[in-house]
């Protein structure tokens, strides 16, 4: 494929990171389902770049999920971002840094929203002035967190130590990416490289040894649907529009799934496992799923750190087989042991997906 | 003030989603293409389009008393591709929104689904100020979540520990408990902006005959 053109279109959509000194806005969906990502994050961030950032114990949700189900107007979304600010204000910081994608898409709305409707800024400071006696100012730059860590990419690679190539045939690893819809197809501008060609997550793949494949289905959802993920009965919603990606993806065998939003890499991991056992289909070699992971467990895997510290064991699919192929140690008896080294057993086997 | 079904479309001209929405679509078809809930559900965004620029009001109370403005998974790819920057999402969001403010939302299946909505998104933002909570998500619920969910929920306080998080203590960290005061802000806030008089109006107009 010649992309010579389509990296030139790339180079039109430049977005400013900050350097240093972060707010840190976490994610109500990675904190329940991938926690050990967003500590992840806070680690590189700290003792591998040497960046400040703070975690604030007062955030709270942004009501992102609740504003995209339509439960909340946009006049309470605004209200609880313009709180976060708040926060943000009160320890001097300017740099807010968001780790999930729904977040990212809801600050931007709100911050677009008050400069092309002024009157909504005056009412959010309004509300939120008779709701909690707070001011607020905007942030200088808000960034979603992979963008920070694409940021740094070449720093992380150069404090590698694997790369992103398999160990026996001395080839990249073919990687498919997927990026949350909310992190630049409602705003183009605001994400790396726009919403048709992002490059936050191909960057860091190409920059750590592997190799990113392009299918048909690259930019289809992953199929959350908000309300229809939280509604029992129209979860075949998300399950169908999954099915979607792995079959177009699977003709061009990945070696991996990078995402960088707290709800795909879920249903990505998820829905295999479901597909596997409704269907028989299974989409890795040998009856396993095809890993899908974060960007801070790819960044963490490169860079060394404990597999199981990056709660690889929380995945339905396992991670080990790309762990073999990169030639990654684990020790697979860590996997199920608690705090204190205890035993806690172990999760059943699916009847079909096969697991470590 | 409530919005009547006579002055729809007045309501909806002030509705910056709407403004921002329709920018005279040409009935092209590339957000039904694109659209992920068009490929599953009886769901047309163009069509939907054409309906709304026609400004009908009778065909526009129809429309909000249909299954029809439930179906879309609000991923807002039909934004990036519409070439004449129309935003088949935010006009389905105004809808949904003067839908729920009349009360015609209860007059369809899916609409009417909104109860669980509430029940579960709004109700875990009113108690734990997350929108999503490990304590509320049980596998009955959620099948899909697979074994390793139910391992992860019975040895949750020693994995979280194990994974650096800060599972329901005090202060900073991932799925710290919020305290009390953070929470009494938060509510204040949704009190003061509708949300609570939105969650009571889902009950009330889900219980009327």
């Amino acid at each position: 494929m010649k992309i010579d053109g389509k990296q030139n279109i790339w180079k039109e959509y430049q977005k400013e990171i900050p350097d240093d000194n972060y707010y840190y806005a976490r994610s109500c969906i990675r904190q329940n389902f991938f926690p050990a990502s967003e500590e992840t994050f806070l680690k590189i961030i700290k003792e591998v770049l040497g960046k400040n950032i703070y975690d604030d114990a007062h955030q709270t949700t942004c009501t992102g999920i609740a504003y995209h189900s339509d439960l909340v107007s946009f006049d309470t979304t605004m209200t609880v971002v313009a709180r976060q600010f708040s926060l943000m204000n009160n320890v001097q910081l300017k740099n807010f840094v968001i780790s999930c994608v729904t977040s990212f898409g809801i600050y931007s709305e709100a911050m677009e929203t008050w400069k092309n409707f002024p009157e909504t800024l005056e009412k959010t400071k309004e509300h939120l002035k008779n709701a909690t006696g707070r001011d607020f100012t905007s942030p200088e730059i808000i960034a979603h967190t992979s963008d920070i860590i694409y940021k740094y990419r070449e720093q992380i690679k150069e404090k590698a130590k694997f790369h992103l190539v398999n160990k026996n045939t001395g080839k990249p690893l073919r990687v498919v990416e997927h990026i949350g819809c909310h992190y630049a197809k409602i705003f183009p501008s605001k994400g790396i490289g726009g919403a048709e060609f992002p490059s936050v997550l191909s960057g860091m793949i190409e920059s750590w040894g592997g190799e990113i494949i392009d299918y048909p289905e690259r930019r289809h959802c992953c199929g959350f649907g908000f309300r229809h993920y939280i509604i029992k009965e129209n979860r075949g919603y998300s399950l169908s529009n999954t099915k979607v990606k792995f079959d177009s993806m699977e003709p061009y065998k990945p070696d991996f799934v990078i995402t960088n939003c707290p709800g795909c890499t879920f249903f990505m991991d998820r829905w295999q496992y479901v597909i596997a056992e409704m269907d028989n289909k299974t989409y890795g070699e040998n009856g396993f799923g095809i890993p899908v992971l974060t960007y801070e467990e790819v960044a963490g895997l490169v860079l060394g750190f404990t597999p199981y510290t990056l709660g690889l064991q929380l995945h339905q699919v396992s991670i080990e087989p790309l762990m073999d192929k990169i030639g990654i140690p684990y020790d697979i008896n860590e996997k199920y042991l608690g705090f204190e080294n205890e035993e806690i057993g172990r999760p059943e086997k699916p009847k079909v997906l096969q697991v470590i | 003030m409530k919005p009547e079904s006579k002055n729809i479309k007045e309501v909806l001209e002030k509705d910056i989603l709407f403004i921002e929405g329709l920018n005279g679509c040409i009935n092209c078809g590339t957000c039904t293409a694109i659209c992920p809930a068009a490929k599953f559900f009886d769901y047309d965004p163009r069509q939907l389009m054409d309906t709304v620029q026609s400004m009908n009001n009778d065909e526009l109370i129809e429309l909000l008393k249909s299954d029809i403005i439930w179906y879309c998974g609000q991923c807002l790819s039909c934004k990036t591709r519409c070439p004449r920057n129309n935003v088949p999402g935010f006009i389905i969001t105004a809808l949904r929104r003067l839908s729920q403010d009349i009360g015609y939302f209860a007059q369809s299946a899916e609409g009417r689904k909104q109860l669980t909505v509430k029940r579960i998104v709004g109700e875990n933002i009113i108690k734990y100020g997350y929108c999503v909570y490990i304590d509320e998500i049980e596998l009955n619920g959620h099948p899909e979540q697979g074994p390793v969910w139910q391992w992860y929920k019975n040895n949750a306080a020693s994995i979280l520990k194990k994974l650096g998080a800060n599972y329901k203590g005090s202060g900073e960290g991932t799925l710290r408990e919020i305290s009390e005061s953070d929470l009494a802000e938060l509510n204040s806030i949704l009190k003061e902006t509708g949300a609570l008089e939105k969650f009571d109006n889902i009950e009330r107009y889900c219980h009327e005959d």
